[in-house]
């Protein structure tokens, strides 16, 4: 097998950055689509809140969450990386901005479940 | 011991511009062997037809860059024991340049962009003037030291996924060389690099992917570099919307 | 594709939305327990200034940088480019905002 010229931690590292942005752009006219229902149907707005207790739409939940809280942390990893002249620890960064992700997303799952 | 009797086998890309296929050759395996080593074998004992590049041979020119497995690498510093798969060697030209023939990319695109960085001299004073003392003990200084070892080999360019898909990306290279301009006490196009480097193809388009610091065979780090353009030039645009 | 100007309003509306963010997983952790009911999210949110607030500029600032960075993504892996690519950051941004001032609307002072 050919390897890829990229497959090492700071490409990982962009990638997921760019699929959870993606990710959240995409899901986002959904959830205002939803909240704005308070206005128009309350009922329905209900009636779509109540899905949330299937264990499917949890770990739906889950990945929104995940994704939120991986491309925050690895935004972060970014703006300290452009905007402090910080020497070359990118690495520790990038792995240290998925395990919080998964920390923090982790909290909401088990709160959630 | 084995591999002293084993051949390599070797795909190399053939053909004129845009067109073109991979043709394969046996390569008698032997120890302490180059890439570029096994290139100039192809191309004396095998085909002569084969178009390639090098010059110095011992990593200080930057010419014999090609794409080794997939992996831009300096052919000539980087042995076939390292980077070879099971006695395969894929051999391509550089990534992200249009191809001449074989295994010679054209440049041009790479070095115009040097250029439209501003990635060039900008000189503070004539021949009758005292010479600039250089003081290597200030942060600028060092600054421009870390980056000023670059041969223009293109092995950043070729490795930077963001080149590939923004054709108009000024890329690594050029866009480290401007940086250590910069921050260059002899060098006088502080505002027009700036300004250079802040257009649609310019370093903010850059997303710290790194491939450029992981690739680049002197061991230079291009993608601290370009993040230093880009404090740079947020810096002077909030100086100058202040000043205003 | 990200000139200097588009830049700075990325990195800028990720500066503003970092402790925005924090908050909202906050609230998720908080609003989730026991179940989600629009009651509940209505009764936190109904005439809060605060809120208003915090939404609002939490979706004025999605919607810059969503357009950007969908802008980005457009270009490099959809080739999208000239009028084209303008044309799809500003439908992005004003969509975005338009869609998110009403929900943030609905949820506060309707």
């Amino acid at each position: 097998m050919m390897r890829p010229a990229r497959s090492h931690p700071l490409w990982l590292a962009f990638v997921l950055h760019r699929i959870s942005g993606l990710a959240l752009a995409l899901f986002l006219p959904l959830h205002f689509w939803v909240l704005a229902k308070a206005l128009t149907a309350p009922a329905q707005l209900d009636a779509f809140l109540r899905l949330t207790d299937n264990p499917a739409v949890k770990l739906a939940e889950f990945g929104l969450v995940f994704l939120l809280a991986v491309h925050f942390f690895g935004g972060l990893r970014l703006l300290a990386l452009e905007l402090l002249p910080w020497p070359a620890r990118h690495k520790t960064l990038a792995a240290a901005a998925v395990a919080l992700a998964f920390f923090v997303s982790g909290t909401f799952f088990l709160e959630a479940i | 011991m084995v591999a002293e009797a084993q051949n390599l086998k070797v795909s190399v890309w053939r053909g004129t511009g845009e067109t073109g296929e991979f043709e394969t050759f046996d390569v008698p395996s032997r120890e302490s062997q180059t890439v570029l080593d096994v290139v100039s074998w192809i191309q004396q004992q095998a085909d002569p037809t084969l178009t390639y590049r090098f010059a110095c041979r011992v990593g200080m020119c930057g010419s014999c860059a090609m794409m080794v497995n997939g992996i831009p690498r300096w052919t000539c510093r980087t042995h076939v024991k390292k980077v070879s798969e099971n006695n395969t060697l894929r051999i391509e030209p550089l990534r992200n340049m249009p191809v001449i023939k074989d295994l010679v990319a054209d440049m041009d695109p790479f070095f115009d962009k040097w250029v439209s960085a501003e990635a060039l001299h900008h000189p503070t004073s004539t021949r009758n003037d005292a010479i600039t003392p250089v003081d290597a003990t200030t942060p600028e200084r060092q600054a421009a030291d870390a980056g000023i070892e670059c041969i223009n080999c293109g092995i950043c360019y070729a490795a930077c996924d963001t080149v590939a898909g923004n054709p108009d990306y000024l890329g690594p290279a050029a866009l480290q060389r401007a940086w250590t301009l910069l921050n260059d006490a002899k060098d006088g196009g502080r505002i027009a690099i700036l300004d250079a480097v802040s257009g649609s193809g310019g370093c903010h388009n850059c997303h710290s992917m790194g491939s450029c610091t992981r690739y680049c065979p002197n061991e230079l780090d291009p993608m601290s570099a370009i993040a230093g353009l880009k404090r740079e030039t947020f810096r002077h645009a909030l100086r100058r919307k202040r000043d205003a | 594709m990200l000139d200097l100007k588009l830049y700075m309003a990325q990195r800028l509306t990720a500066l503003i939305m970092a402790p925005l963010v924090i908050g909202h997983i906050a609230v998720m952790i908080y609003a989730i327990q026991g179940g989600l009911s629009a009651a509940e999210i209505l009764g936190r949110t109904q005439g809060s200034v605060f809120w208003f607030a915090f939404y609002g500029l939490f979706v004025l600032a999605v919607s810059v940088h969503a357009a950007i960075g969908l802008r980005v993504i457009a270009h490099e892996w959809g080739g999208l480019k000239g009028p084209a690519l303008s044309a799809l950051t500003w439908a992005v941004g004003l969509g975005l905002l338009i869609m998110g001032a009403r929900a943030v609307w609905a949820v506060t002072w309707a």
